[in-house]
């Protein structure tokens, strides 16, 4: 469903991924992983459109989407969550979530202005779906609460859904575990594969290698923009390579 | 204390506003105080706009007084000059805010925070210098004198202070039925989620140039028709109606009464309007009791009179309404936690 080939990004000298060509199946659950700095982040701004890539092609369910703008890329499917999660404070749970279905949605100023049916219906589906995707993070029960008296996870349930009400088929999770503890990465990876079964693509950036491990079906690693690994996490668990990425190899501890 | 909050968030409270507002010109002690309201009615119009690209949207415009400005010269441009009646140069005044904000807009909207709001600076400043030297076109420093009324078309006559006064709360009404409007639709919520954070709005789909544009020149049309109302009271203007201090004194109203709010801009023009007048006495000393005051207000109630207080009563009712959820937080983790794994 998303290929990517030859993908480099530049700022100016370095290189923050640099050649890489992966391939992400559909309905799995896809993980990158990397020493910070490796170019991760980069790596998922460069798929959501956030920036264009030096060069190097980005293709997602057959269409060519390289250089595309990042909003259009939602329309096509695309959604992301972002490493601190930003929501409105002062609204309730639920309202934040409401936008999330904008882009699915036609109604402009003049709609407004003479407050048309369309517009009315189209409120209605996105409070409804607002409700349902809610519903799908387990977080109906707080759909009232200020997102200011929510708590860290709670925040990464709304992240998620928000991501949802986009209805994406490629859901793209930038450390979705980071800043919880152990078991509410339980439930959130309880979360994630919830998702998969509904028949969304989960793409993620992790460093808790215990919920990876467990987690995903295909590991990409990534060292300085580069891919070094690819492979279900029994083959990057014994990869040499990554070991020595991560740990640093026999000769460095030696010297 | 709860009966009294609801009340003032309840529509009960609106129509007394309004009734208030009706019923001013009566209980008035003096036509100068109804002048006052009128004149405060015209820039809370003006602070409705800025509400929207900076309230709303999260754009910080210090060009809205030029915009101000640029509606007063082309109703007084356009009476004055080419004898058009004030009412199709009201229209105008309209359509050259939206333009000029248009053409701005797709410009400045390209830089982002303090960028932007610097750039804005910069264009308000052009917006003054133009009025002030191109003397052909603006009279330059002399100003523009003689400027039509409004039409009363021989029914009203709107040189009279109570009529203007009315047809100044009409337009003021006009205006904050359309915010309200704009500010509860998909519209008003795709620029808080532009105002949230650029990057996440793209991620749902925004397209991000031409929601900000919008609301640029919804703000910039307020603006203009607020100036063209200005005009047709004031029937004198001069290049200091594009002094940045009225800029300022648009956000000062703003920040007092709420920005992002619905009834902020009114209550911080009514506010600060009435305050200004109080202290009329001290003369330049009257920034002695300002200064502090909105000191105080911005370290203590940064989100402004109406943002606090709609704050404060939301989380009472939120930690209200389900009884048990309001208990304890670390329970309801726990339940939300169990939920999701059941769900899985």
């Amino acid at each position: 469903m998303l290929k990517i080939n030859n993908l480099t990004k530049r700022f100016g000298g370095l290189a923050a991924v640099n050649d890489v060509s992966v391939e992400f199946a559909a309905g799995q659950i896809n993980a990158i992983i990397g020493p910070n700095g490796a170019g991760k982040t980069t790596f998922f701004n460069l798929v959501a459109g956030a920036m264009p890539p030096s060069s190097g092609s980005i293709e997602f369910n057959g269409m060519d989407v390289t250089g595309m703008a990042p909003d259009r890329i939602a329309r096509l499917g695309i959604a992301r969550t972002f490493q601190t999660t930003k929501l409105f404070e002062q609204s309730t749970v639920l309202d934040n979530l409401i936008v999330g279905h904008r882009l699915r949605t036609q109604s402009r100023l003049w709609d407004v202005i003479i407050n048309s049916k369309r517009l009315r219906d189209e409120e209605q589906k996105c409070r409804s779906r607002a409700a349902e995707v809610l519903d799908f993070v387990g977080l109906s029960h707080i759909g009232h609460r200020y997102i200011a008296d929510t708590t860290q996870e709670e925040r990464k349930r709304v992240a998620f859904a928000l991501a949802m009400a986009t209805d994406p088929e490629l859901v793209l999770l930038d450390e979705p575990a980071g800043g919880i503890n152990p078991e509410e990465t339980e439930n959130l990876a309880a979360l994630i594969r919830k998702m998969v079964d509904h028949g969304i693509t989960v793409c993620l950036i992790e460093h808790k290698m215990d919920m990876i491990m467990s987690l995903a079906d295909k590991i990409m690693v990534l060292d300085h923009g580069e891919k070094i690994a690819e492979g279900t996490p029994e083959q990057i668990k014994n990869d040499p390579v990554v070991i020595e990425a991560y740990l640093g190899s026999e000769e460095d501890v030696e010297a | 204390m709860d009966r009294i909050a609801n009340f003032f968030a309840s529509p009960a409270m609106k129509v007394l506003l309004l009734a208030f507002a009706l019923i001013f010109p009566l209980i008035a002690g003096s036509e100068y105080q109804i002048y006052v309201m009128a004149l405060a009615f015209i820039w809370a119009i003006a602070v409705y706009g800025l509400n929207i690209i900076t309230g709303f949207c999260g754009q910080l415009n210090l060009a809205h007084g030029g915009f101000f400005a640029i509606g007063a010269y082309v109703v007084a441009i356009l009476t004055v000059d080419h004898g058009w009646a004030f009412w199709p140069a009201f229209v105008a005044a309209g359509v050259f805010g939206a333009v000029f904000g248009f053409l701005v807009g797709v410009v400045s909207l390209r830089l982002k925070e303090h960028y932007f709001a610097i750039f804005t600076l910069c264009v308000g400043f052009i917006i003054y210098l133009l009025l002030d030297k191109w003397e052909a076109l603006t009279h330059g420093s002399l100003g523009i004198i003689n400027i039509a009324p409004p039409e009363g078309f021989g029914l009203i006559d709107f040189t009279r202070t109570i009529p203007f006064y009315y047809l100044v709360l009409f337009f003021l009404v006009l205006a904050i039925v359309l915010v309200s409007r704009i500010s509860r639709s998909l519209i008003g919520r795709t620029f808080l989620a532009i105002r949230i954070s650029d990057d996440l709005a793209q991620s749902l789909g925004i397209n991000l140039m031409r929601n900000k544009v919008l609301a640029f020149v919804l703000s910039t049309v307020y603006a203009g028709l607020a100036g063209g109302l200005y005009a047709g009271v004031v029937r004198f203007i001069g290049p200091a109606e594009a002094d940045v201090v009225h800029t300022f004194d648009i956000i000062t109203y703003l920040l007092v009464g709420g920005i992002g709010t619905l009834m902020g801009p009114l209550v911080g023009t009514m506010a600060i309007t009435w305050l200004t007048q109080a202290v009329q006495s001290f003369e330049e000393y009257r920034m002695i009791v300002f200064g502090p005051l909105l000191v105080v207000l911005v370290i203590f109630m940064p989100k402004g009179v109406v943002g606090t207080f709609l704050t404060w009563r939301g989380r009472r009712l939120a930690s209200k309404t389900p009884a048990k959820e309001g208990q304890s937080r670390v329970g309801d983790t726990a339940t939300s936690s169990k939920e999701a794994s059941d769900n899985a």
